[in-house]
């Protein structure tokens, strides 16, 4: 079952639909407008405290479930729950809302802005919630926060430019941004794939334990399988804007079931690993997401396909405790 | 004798706030048909050493001492019209983000076509037929060469601009950074073709990466860089099971191995130095927990350790 | 900000220009001082259009009084007006452009054919009506010339603003709950007062120009003396035809010299701010 009790984050039949914009003669011509589907049916939850990867290519859709999660791109369909009730469409809820659930960036050399002081980039959430607080102790909430993520002495990091530090300093600045609120849920997009390979630990680790002291549930995006197996409870797997597979952690590495997520393993660069020819390589690319498929997403590139799955869309099937899989083959 | 051969390479970039010393004193070689992976974290070098063999550098930077050897002969001793005449024909680069070095406003085929008729004597015609032969060599459909960039998917792009890199026949391939941006699959199906390509057509291949698991499937060799600096190179072997520098041995932690145990791995601490004024000595010593006094004052020199492995570390006793 | 003062100083266009307008600012400032005018006193009758001699270095005009001082006291007038109108339609064209690049839609579009309105209509017929219209006290021509010239900087900094608008840290501020004033206010300003300096500079330079050609043509204040009433007077009192070059020519030198100050100051600062903003 991929819906819990007691989630944070509760998503049910999630879907956006973009509409391709269309040049001025073709409010003229008859046919239906192209639709982008990039996410298409997403039903998951996230638990209180706990790491969930939406892991998957480009066009799977999984930045655009998180950003239709924070309201910052609108749903077509579907719900999002927070803390067990719809997110708030209005004004004053939305606001509210953007206060418990905040965002982290992928990448840090743009998600700052370059005009501003460290310590008013990180104490802008303050700012805009409206919060009528003295100087004093805006500058004290500030502090924590930049300490909080890993930025000690704060007081260096105060008055200096985003250009003046490096990508991982720049990377927890935006986590102390996104902490000084005291959220409950944040949703990381691709945070440190932008970040050499020595500093990303240092950030996996920094959420980790925020994770712990905090109990800050997080939704993980990436692409890289092996980074959401380090830091993840559970898993999702996604392609063409659907859960092919999800399931805890060790169970989609170890035990995938669904073709995309072994193409995905087969694919898994390990280090040292010398030279294996013939290795599986899934052929072709991800399709266009404008373009209607029948049956499962997945057909077209599957090498197991048969017929039904080219008419039919499989549902998500519990195959074990906590992992489903969408696939005929199970 | 190599096909290529770097002896002492310095380059530096002058800016506002002095010499840059992006590569200094840089030393490796390359053997015909073969891969040598160039790896290190941004800023080590390893682009500027690229750009250097092919004589590409901005105006910023210059190459200030050392030797570039093509096939035994010293390109740092070309004029500029000598250089364009070599270029494409004995050294290419896939740049990084190539996809986005394509000109939205010429067909595909007529780009590439474009080099080849810079460097051979061919018609127009007869170079768009050829530029269809090397789409076909890197597995785009032949008919596509009459299609625009934005047409091309990302992955296609970047086949489309391996086409280019061997349109002349190089003897020597660059890839820098040429599968960052790529998804996973893709990554995998472009480094496959590359391996093919290399093999097919006995082709020296530098690829440069910062991302060390993917060179034990792709390269033979490997140098790692550090700070404009060669720490240690190597087989594939060399370097994976035997790690002899500190940096090298960390950086290969980082890498999580999906095979193994699920733990963060270790970082390293600090950051990289400042190379307008790097750290007296070893560069790396103000990262080491190793670093001894020696290290602090005294710059390593290479040391051989058996067959073609090499470390540059006060720690590690020259064997031959 | 150094950075900025070295790279101007390392230009050498900007610091030409630089160092011309810092000269004229400085005679304005102190100028009158030394050299007194009054443009409302008459002079001698027997000093009319004397050429430069002792006691008056540039001559006399056509009512016997001193050509430096008038030089001088017209400075004054020609550079508050520019720097007046400019200012008016530098805000003018700022808060357009932003609020038009920021909302897009339907505020964007009525913005920008009001704008592409100002941008059409040439503007020397327009400012001698409405000069007409509301009449010839200072104020007034730099009303006329703030409202007439803030097309061409409203585009500009739309423009940037569509581009400063996508960038992530932008998103990052949507995604905390900012409000569109606050965005605006503290994110696209800032990103794109770059731009808005640096057209300021050449806005200026247009908006002194404006003023002299609205002043030769009849339309200035005869209360204040600028640079464009000496060149109406001398042209009126017959300066030109009789060769009483010192009359007519300062002036004219004058906002040349400025207005290249200004040219070269604006290229210049393009030139810096631009291929400069990447922070990688």
């Amino acid at each position: 079952m991929s819906q819990q009790k007691d989630a944070i984050v509760s998503v049910e039949d999630l879907r956006v639909h973009f509409e391709v914009r269309q040049g001025f003669f073709s409010a003229f011509s008859k046919k239906e407008p192209p639709v982008v589907r990039a996410v298409d049916g997403v039903t998951f939850s996230v638990g209180r405290g706990e790491i969930l990867s939406l892991v998957g290519e480009s066009g799977s859709g999984k930045t655009t479930v998180g950003k239709a999660i924070l309201q910052l791109v609108s749903p077509t369909s579907g719900t999002v729950s927070f803390d067990g009730a719809p997110v708030p469409q209005d004004r004053q809820g939305l606001h509210a809302f953007r206060q418990r659930a905040q965002m982290i960036f992928q990448d840090p050399y743009q998600s700052l802005n370059p005009r501003h002081y460290i310590s008013d980039i990180v104490a802008e959430p303050l700012d805009v919630a409206g919060t009528d607080l003295s100087a004093d102790v805006r500058d004290a909430r500030v502090r924590e926060a930049l300490e909080q993520a890993g930025l000690t002495p704060a007081d260096d990091y105060l008055y200096r430019y985003p250009y003046e530090l490096s990508g991982g300093q720049r990377q927890r600045v935006v986590i102390a941004g996104a902490l000084i609120l005291k959220p409950k849920f944040i949703v990381a997009d691709e945070p440190v794939s932008m970040l050499d390979a020595s500093i990303r630990t240092g950030i996996l680790k920094l959420m980790l334990r925020l994770r712990d002291e905090q109990d800050i549930a997080y939704l993980f995006i990436t692409h890289d399988l092996s980074l959401a197996w380090l830091i993840s409870d559970r898993i999702a797997i996604m392609y063409l804007g659907k859960i092919m597979e999800i399931g805890a952690a060790e169970e989609i590495i170890k035990r995938g079931l669904h073709p995309y997520t072994q193409a995905l393993m087969a694919v898994m660069p390990v280090p040292g690993q010398v030279r294996e020819s013939g290795r599986t390589v899934l052929e072709g690319e991800t399709p266009n997401a404008a373009i209607r498929i029948e049956g499962c997403k997945f057909s077209g590139r599957c090498p197991r396909a048969f017929d039904r799955c080219r008419k039919e869309e499989p549902e998500l099937v519990e195959v074990g405790p906590g992992h489903s899989v969408a696939c005929f083959l199970v | 004798m190599n096909l290529l051969e770097v002896r002492n390479l310095k380059t530096y970039f002058s800016t506002t706030k002095g010499m840059l010393k992006a590569v200094d004193d840089v030393s490796f070689h390359l053997e015909s048909g073969q891969a040598l992976g160039l790896v290190g974290e941004s800023g080590c070098g390893k682009t500027t050493s690229a750009l250097s063999i092919a004589r590409l550098l901005p105006k910023e930077g210059r190459i200030v001492g050392g030797e570039i050897f093509l096939d035994g002969h010293d390109v740092l001793l070309d004029s500029e019209n000598e250089l364009r005449k070599r270029r494409w024909r004995d050294v290419s680069i896939i740049f990084q983000g190539a996809m986005n070095a394509l000109n939205p406003v010429l067909t595909v085929g007529e780009q590439i076509a474009e080099a080849i008729v810079l460097h051979e004597r061919l018609s127009k015609e007869e170079a768009l037929k050829k530029s269809q032969e090397l789409l076909d060599l890197v597995e785009i459909p032949k008919e596509r060469y009459k299609r625009y960039p934005h047409e091309f998917s990302g992955g296609m792009k970047q086949r489309a601009m391996i086409a280019m890199a061997l349109a002349c026949d190089p003897k020597l391939i660059i890839g820098d950074e040429p599968t960052t941006a790529l998804d996973v699959m893709i990554q995998a199906q472009i480094l496959n073709l590359l391996e093919r390509l290399r093999r097919e057509r006995s082709m020296g291949m530098i690829l440069i990466t910062h991302d060390l698991s993917i060179l034990g499937e792709t390269c033979d060799h490997i140098a790692v860089m550090y700070a404009g600096k060669i720490v240690e190179t190597g087989t594939v072997t060399d370097i994976f099971e035997h790690a002899r520098h500190p940096y090298t041995d960390r950086l290969i932690r980082c890498f999580p191995n999906i095979h193994g145990k699920k733990a963060i791995p270790e970082g390293i601490e600090g950051y990289p130095p400042n190379l307008l004024d790097p750290p007296a000595g070893c560069r790396f010593h103000p990262r080491c927990e190793y670093a001894f006094d020696r290290c602090r004052v005294e710059e390593p020199l290479t040391r051989h350790v058996g067959g073609e492995h090499t470390v540059a570390c006060h720690l590690v006793e020259e064997t031959r | 900000m150094r950075e900025f003062l070295d790279q101007v100083k390392a230009n050498k266009m900007a610091l030409t220009g630089t160092i011309v307008l810092a000269f004229f600012v400085l005679t304005a400032i102190i100028g009158p001082f030394f050299f007194p005018f009054d443009v409302m006193e008459f002079g001698n009758v027997e000093d009319i259009l004397q050429p430069p001699g002792p006691g008056h270095i540039l001559g006399t005009d056509d009512m016997g009084r001193d050509v430096l001082g008038y030089l001088i006291a017209g400075s004054r007038v020609s550079l508050l007006v520019g720097a007046l109108a400019t200012l008016l339609c530098m805000v003018i064209g700022t808060v357009i452009g932003i609020v038009a690049g920021y909302s897009g839609k339907a505020v964007d579009n009525i913005l920008m054919r009001i704008t592409d309105f100002f941008l059409v209509i040439p503007w020397l017929p327009l400012m001698m009506v409405l000069a007409a219209i509301l009449g010839t006290s200072i104020w007034n021509i730099i009303l006329v010339i703030g409202v007439t010239s803030w097309a061409g900087t409203a585009r500009v900094v739309r423009a940037q603003t569509l581009s400063v608008r996508e960038r992530q840290f932008v998103e990052r501020t949507v995604s905390i709950g900012a409000g569109s004033g606050h965005i605006m206010l503290y994110h696209i300003l800032p990103n794109v007062f770059p731009l808005v300096f640096a057209s300021t500079i050449l806005v200026a330079a247009a908006a002194i120009t404006s003023e002299t050609t609205l002043s030769f043509l009849g339309m200035g204040d005869p209360a204040h003396a600028s640079w464009g009433m000496m060149l109406h007077y001398a042209f009126e009192t017959g300066a030109t035809s009789t060769g009483a070059w010192w009359y007519f020519l300062p002036p004219g030198i004058c906002v040349v010299a400025v207005v290249l100050a200004f040219t070269l100051m604006g290229y210049a600062f393009d030139e810096i701010l631009n291929p400069k903003l990447k922070e990688r």
